[in-house]
């Protein structure tokens, strides 16, 4: 036993799985001591917030100080935020397309940089005219140019902002500031920030909280419905195995029959037949255990056969003892290893099915806990996938894939440690 | 033979069939036998005789085909489990792989107690357990206090051997069946095991049914022999009539395999040619 336990330490295999499920646990124990609060809470109005820090622009003019900061690249970084990557790829293609006028030579692509702001405006102003009615060119694309070219044309200005409030006495503006191109407040004095590391998601949620809980929500999940299924599928294997005979016939055809019956399949059947307002958590978990049991079952009950006729049971027979003593005592004990194995196994299957399941709308139907799968389906349903919002899916996808990644390898470590054929060189 | 000897155990066209239709197997075949209180009968034959099958029936552990054992002059009963532990506290046995007889995850002390509680001794005092542990393990010259909190993996062939006749020094129960309990040891091993059981069935008055292939060592320590070939016995008498004036073919020829110390060893030349296949 303790070669064996030393074995699993050195198995880089089972270690790697290991670690990785332990910094998983321990990032989903930690993080909500830093970041109290209900995961589910709606801080954002409106859908798919970037990731990034987000800060309150009115708290930002209420600071105490302002700082004055000269900074070299400062107005070229200005333009740029007022610029954005896809603008100036419009412009470019404007200017490749209609830039050639009356007097003006036209351009090619490999004239115009649109790294280059500065060099791309100067082409800009050179080329670009209301006057020529292009044919061709639908509305749209006319009035989205028009709409960056007024945009551009005060891009350079820096003009200082004079900040007025309004006074209710007298009903009337007064000026309190001026807010000036180099003024510059530091994020630490501002009264509300948020750093949004995977942005919001579709309901406006904290898209990380979120993420951290519904991994601790699947990850229970998954334990319950492999334990269940551990359970079920150790008693029926032992009792088939050992009992033999007609107990085996009929459990066998039991076997075979959830064999045959795609698991999956089954497991949509019985979440449709609960109903919607019957599937929390637990419930949902119990049925994936229900239906994924007979694989241990199976495998337990041929690793039984060939431990039933060993003489330590006989003779623990020959001692008077129960069956369930017998099972529990000399039959179990032998199988430990393997359904050890088998459970992990279980547990990552279990998690996997979960999400597939709630990817489809069969999960569980909570508003008070998200789930991987039941995350995976929001950023479905609203089109995350079209927006370009990738923050609301691929970390999700990251997550399920680490975990079953992990609890997978722990397996195969563990199978090679107990089944000394599969052992590397 | 002249007093009056009381049957012990004994059987009537006992049978056993693995498997049915073209795969069938028949293991032992119709075999009658009488084995008498106080006795130590050895029953000899190569591998795949029935020898061992013979045994798990008459331990109850697999079932009979067709035929009836009495057990202690009635009709053997062992339908319940009320009825099967009875019996088998009449009856035990030593099987042949010291190495996996036992379970590698309960302690020796567990394997001992269990024997103190099937002979009713649950409630006794913990002192007095222990008691008959020590006498026990010193019975078959095993220090208890060296056995305690150990696992029996971590003894040697021999010892777990002697270990499982302390077990049945605690059980003590009338009839004893002994499958091959020496084939896994070495020599010297051998002979003490032998002593052991002899000391077992002089001191206690058990009736040991020893299961060997080996003809000499049958004769060494047997009352009577029974010859077993391909399920059936061939031949049945005490050892000195089977050994002396040996009548079936199959006997003489295990007698001739035998190895001799002093003569090289020949091969008879109306030896039967090895079987091949599954027997």
């Amino acid at each position: 036993m303790k070669s064996q336990l030393k074995q699993i330490t050195r198995s880089s295999k089972f270690m790697t799985g290991f670690i990785l499920i332990f910094v998983i646990v321990a990032f989903i124990l930690i993080y909500p001591l830093f970041n109290p609060g209900n995961p589910l809470e709606m801080i954002g109005l409106g859908t798919f917030f970037r990731p990034g820090t987000y800060v309150s622009v009115y708290d930002s003019l209420n600071v105490q100080r302002t700082y004055t900061l000269r900074l070299p690249e400062a107005a070229a970084n200005r333009i740029d935020g007022k610029l954005s990557y896809d603008d100036r790829e419009s412009m470019r293609d404007w200017l490749i397309r209609y830039g050639e006028q009356e007097g003006v030579a036209g351009l090619t692509y490999e004239e115009i940089d649109t790294y280059d702001v500065h060099a791309l405006l100067a082409l800009w102003w050179e080329h670009y005219t209301t006057d020529v009615f292009i044919e061709g060119m639908i509305t749209a694309d006319r009035r989205l140019v028009a709409r960056i070219d007024s945009r551009v044309e005060r891009i350079f200005e820096d003009s200082d902002i004079i900040l007025m409030m309004y006074n209710y006495e007298t009903g009337e503006y007064e000026e309190f500031g001026v807010v000036t191109a180099t003024d510059y407040v530091n994020i630490r004095e501002v009264a509300n920030t948020i750093w949004l590391p995977l942005g919001t998601d579709n309901f406006g949620r904290d898209v990380l909280k979120q993420l951290v809980s519904a991994t601790g929500a699947s990850l229970i999940m998954g334990l319950i419905a492999g334990v269940i299924a551990t359970i079920i599928g150790l008693t029926f294997g032992l009792l088939s195995g050992y009992l033999g005979g007609i107990v085996d016939d009929i459990l066998m055809f039991i076997f075979n029959l959830f064999t045959v019956i795609p698991g999956f399949i089954l497991l949509v059947l019985i979440s449709f037949a609960i109903g919607q307002e019957q599937r929390g958590m637990l419930t949902v978990a119990i049925v994936i255990g229900v239906t994924s049991w007979v694989w241990t079952a199976r495998s337990v009950r041929s690793q039984v056969m060939s431990l039933r006729n060993r003489d330590h049971v006989n003779l623990s027979k020959l001692s008077g003892h129960s069956l369930p003593k017998i099972l529990v005592r000399d039959v179990a004990p032998y199988i430990a290893s393997y359904v050890v194995m088998a459970f992990i196994l279980q547990v990552s299957t279990a998690i996997l099915a979960e999400a597939a399941l709630s990817m489809i709308g069969l999960g569980p139907m909570t508003t008070e806990q998200a789930t991987l799968g039941l995350m995976m389906n929001w950023a479905m349903n609203f089109g995350a996938h079209l927006i370009g919002a990738w923050w609301a899916y691929i970390p999700v996808v990251l997550v399920i894939a680490t975990v079953s990644f992990a609890l997978n390898l722990m397996n195969t470590g563990l199978d090679q440690i107990f089944n000394p054929q599969l052992r590397e060189g | 033979m002249s007093e009056k000897r009381q049957l012990c155990l004994s059987g009537k066209g006992v049978t056993k069939v693995f498997g049915h239709g073209r795969k069938k197997t028949v293991a032992v075949n119709n075999v009658d036998f009488e084995f008498y209180s106080g006795d130590l009968i050895s029953i000899v034959g190569e591998s795949g005789s029935g020898k061992t099958t013979l045994i798990k029936m008459l331990l109850g552990l697999t079932s009979v085909t067709d035929g009836e054992i009495f057990f202690m002059g009635k009709k053997r009963d062992i339908r319940s489990r009320k009825n099967k532990k009875e019996y088998w506290n009449g009856i035990q046995a030593i099987f042949q792989d010291p190495y996996s007889s036992y379970n590698i995850f309960s302690k020796i002390d567990t394997v001992l107690l269990d024997c103190i509680n099937m002979r009713g001794g649950r409630r006794f005092p913990i002192k007095k357990k222990i008691e008959m542990m020590r006498e026990a393990c010193s019975f078959v010259n095993l220090k208890f206090d060296e056995m305690t909190n150990k696992y029996p993996f971590e003894l040697s062939g021999g010892q777990m051997q002697r270990l499982m006749i302390a077990r049945i020094f605690l059980l003590r129960p009338k009839i004893l069946l002994a499958d091959e309990p020496t084939s896994m040891i070495d020599a010297c091993s051998r002979a003490t095991i032998l002593d052991y059981l002899l000391k077992l069935r002089d001191e206690i008055g058990m009736t040991i049914i020893f299961i060997t292939h080996d003809m000499g060592l049958a004769y060494y320590v047997s009352d009577s022999v029974y010859i077993m070939e391909r399920g059936k016995f061939v031949e049945y008498g005490s050892a000195n009539e089977i050994i002396l004036n040996p009548k079936a073919d199959y006997t003489k020829q295990l007698l001739d395999d035998i190895p001799k110390i002093n003569n090289p060893w020949e091969f008879s030349r109306n030896r039967r040619p090895a079987e091949t296949g599954a027997s």
